[in-house]
């Protein structure tokens, strides 16, 4: 081999290696799609979780009739993430400025002191809509939802869930057992499906918020709805006996066996089907729930059969069964930097046809007005429905003021109070001290 | 040939493109994890410089301590299971079923191909409980025991993991000692055969000093494996219940990802790293004196 040759060689190896490094380190830098970059945005881009197809599913349906002509100027185009990877993926779309106009992002990531609302980088959907004037179009009892949840409206009520008992009318009349107001009556009853063999509450428990929504829930009713605010200004402590007492009483109905066998492994679909398939008398459950309850191939006890009642109260409490628990959905934040008229055209679309639409078609409760008439709402969802209209109050779930961590230890350490392998005390303490480090 | 290997210019371009691959994906990424150390925050919040302030949030942290404890509980026991077993069956290929072992060597290794998260759902089945018992618990109660709900608590979720990887991977490991039993020659067993030794003392004494050398490698292997194990404890019962079964390398992901912290999640990367660096180093040397004395 003559060094002539060698020496060519050697600046073809290196050419090559050098722009194959300049391709890795430019592929590192930006995904150069269908990022927002710095310029308007040639498609809406919509990132939204995969496990809920709700949003993308109703904005495709807007896409081909109201909103046909933003989408002509502007093409929808969705993309999904898995709920579990969504601080990953924005945290690193915002990095490299490739954020889609619309995203689905980390409840902690859009509050003001957020990564994304420090940085400015998501828009308050409030200003926008006034000025686009559709802000009517937004229930007033979601905006304050959003608002409480996320510190701003950083977020727009697609889906607007309330929270409460789903509970077998039939198992109950079986077993001469009303629908509890209390919590004393909640456990009474529950003592008796258990004798009587039935499941007495269902929960998924292998997901954890199932488990802490009961717990902030007792919270809320004993401590009234401000508790949970109290612990994220300092004011109070979850080692507080009170608070304390919350964890507890939900760990004694695991200890009583009162969620039946498995609880911890349970998943959501193994939950769902034994309440369905009418094993279960009561489920702690959200408006979401209402499509399977609808559909008559799930719903084997029959959705006439199904009743809701709201979270009871605790004796002595300073809250009351009319503060609702509800909630917006995952965070649906929009880029600054992305936002045109042509994404003020889509954004108006929405807020004016989506309510009616994705009620109509998928029996979804939203927190938009509902502007054009809708048909054959179901009868059970027609209930929520107008108890969202007329709820006041609203209360937060568990976890929504609390940081990544804490939420996660939240969730995880839920199984372990029940199995009693935890006590309330070592619980509280636990979220407490995650709390202290993240400030 | 030997001119060219020779020439440096030849050296370089022959190792170069590989060279340069492997510093970009491989050290560029190991050294910025190194730095990030020092660091806290996320690509979008930025990176404050906090010294050695990771450090000693973990050596605190009772949730990094669990998760080391973990790790290292379930890397000694898997890896010596893994070992035993393997040993084992490659001792009954090799002087039992003989020629014979082909079909049984292909059953046992099987397991070994399949994804590991198929294999955690599959045996999340099998332990299932409540109203669809699986058939674990469905033969305890046959049995006339009581169902046991195995993934409610850390040490039956340990326990499953365990029985499940040395199910995977015991196969593995049989052919990889089989490998290196077969390499004795016969010469030297019949020799010893003659002398004497039959059994276990042929084993002992003949057998095991022989596939030394295989057997090290394995070791080490199966222990920088087991260290880092990730997909089966978050298939199985997601590092649960609470954080019980939690590996370091689950806790750094989450860390890293979940809760948006590069710089205490490079930190635990950075221990796991040390422990099998220390764990092979410690292996070598064992080896090494053990090698001298045969």
């Amino acid at each position: 081999m003559s060094v002539a040759k060698t020496g060519r060689r050697g600046w073809a190896v290196r050419v090559t290696a050098a722009t194959g490094a300049a391709l890795l380190l430019a592929g590192c830098a930006s995904d150069g799609g269908s990022g927002s970059g710095g310029s308007a945005p040639d498609k809406f881009s919509l990132l939204t979780p995969a496990e809920n197809a709700i949003i993308r599913d109703e904005l495709t349906t807007l896409s081909k009739n109201q909103c046909a002509t933003a989408e002509e100027a502007l093409p929808l185009s969705s993309e999904t993430v898995a709920q579990s990877d969504v601080v990953q993926k924005i945290t690193l779309l915002a990095s490299q400025d490739a954020l889609p106009v619309m995203f689905v992002a980390g409840t902690a990531q859009v509050k003001p002191n957020g990564d994304l609302g420090k940085g400015k980088l998501i828009a308050d959907y409030e200003q926008t809509l006034k000025d686009l004037g559709v802000w009517d179009d937004i229930l007033p009892a979601a905006a304050s939802t959003v608002k409480s949840a996320y510190g701003s409206m950083a977020s727009l009520p697609f889906q607007y869930n309330i929270e409460g008992i789903f509970y077998n009318k039939k198992l109950f009349a079986d077993n001469g057992v009303q629908p509890p107001q209390t919590w004393d009556e909640l456990v009474r009853a529950a003592e008796k499906f258990k004798a009587a063999g039935v499941v007495p509450i269902t929960e998924a428990g292998s997901q954890g918020w199932p488990i802490t929504r009961l717990i902030g829930m007792y919270i809320f009713r004993s401590l009234g709805p401000d508790a949970m605010l109290a612990i994220q200004k300092g004011e109070a402590k979850l080692t507080d006996p009170r608070y304390v007492a919350a964890a507890k009483a939900v760990a004694d109905l695991g200890a009583a066996g009162l969620f039946g066998e498995g609880i911890t492994s349970r998943t959501t679909d193994a939950a769902n089907a034994q309440f369905l398939n009418g094993q279960a008398a009561m489920t702690y459950n959200g408006s979401w729930f209402l499509a399977n309850l609808n559909d008559p191939q799930q719903n084997k006890v029959g959705a006439e059969n199904v009743g809701f009642i709201p979270f009871p109260t605790v004796s002595g409490g300073q809250g009351n069964s009319g503060q609702w628990p509800a909630n917006a959905g995952a965070a649906t934040a929009l880029a600054t930097r992305s936002y045109t008229p042509k994404v003020g055209d889509w954004l108006k679309c929405v807020a004016e046809n989506y309510g009616s639409s994705v009620l109509q078609n998928q029996g979804v409760i939203s927190g938009f007005r509902t502007n054009q008439q809708v048909s054959n709402v179901p009868p059970l969802t027609s209930q929520l429905q107008e108890i969202v209209s007329k709820a006041s109050e609203t209360v937060l779930w568990f976890e929504a003021l609390m940081d990544a961590k804490t939420t996660s230890d939240a969730q995880t350490n839920a199984a372990l109070l029940l199995t009693g392998k935890m006590t309330a005390d070592k619980y509280m303490a636990t979220l407490q001290a995650d709390l202290d480090q993240a400030r | 040939m030997q001119s060219v290997l020779g020439d440096k210019k030849a050296i370089l371009i022959l190792l170069g493109p590989a060279l340069l691959v492997y510093t970009l994906v491989k050290l560029v990424p190991v050294f910025w994890s190194l730095g990030l150390t020092f660091y806290t925050g996320n690509p979008l919040s930025g990176f404050e410089f906090i010294g050695l302030d990771n450090f000693s949030r973990f050596a605190e942290d009772p949730q990094a301590r669990s998760a080391l404890w973990f790790t290292l509980k379930y890397a000694l026991v898997l890896s010596a299971g893994q070992i035993v077993l393997g040993y084992a069956l490659a001792l009954l290929y090799v002087f039992v079923l003989r020629r014979a072992s082909t079909f049984v060597r292909t059953v046992v290794f099987f397991p070994t191909v399949l994804p590991t998260v198929a294999v955690a759902l599959l045996f999340n089945s099998l332990f299932a409980t409540g109203q669809q018992d699986g058939p674990v618990n469905s033969g305890l109660e046959a049995a006339g025991l009581s169902a046991v709900d195995w993934f409610s608590t850390g040490t039956g979720t340990f326990v499953v993991a365990i029985l499940m990887e040395l199910w995977r991977s015991m196969g593995f490991y049989a052919v990889l000692l089989y490998a290196g039993l077969v390499d004795i020659p016969e010469e030297t067993l019949e020799s010893a055969r003659l002398e004497g030794a039959t059994g276990w003392r042929l084993v002992r004494h003949v057998v095991l000093p022989l596939s030394l050398p295989v057997l090290l490698s394995s070791v080490i292997f199966s222990v920088n494996n087991t260290l880092k194990v990730f997909d089966t404890l978050l298939a199985l019962n997601n590092g649960g219940p609470g954080g019980e079964t939690t590996p370091l390398t689950l806790y750094m992901y989450r860390t890293v990802f979940n809760y948006a912290d590069y710089g205490y999640g490079s930190t635990i990367a950075f221990v796991l790293t040390v422990m099998c660096l220390l764990v092979t180093l410690a292996v070598f040397r064992s080896a090494r004196r053990d090698i001298t004395r045969a």
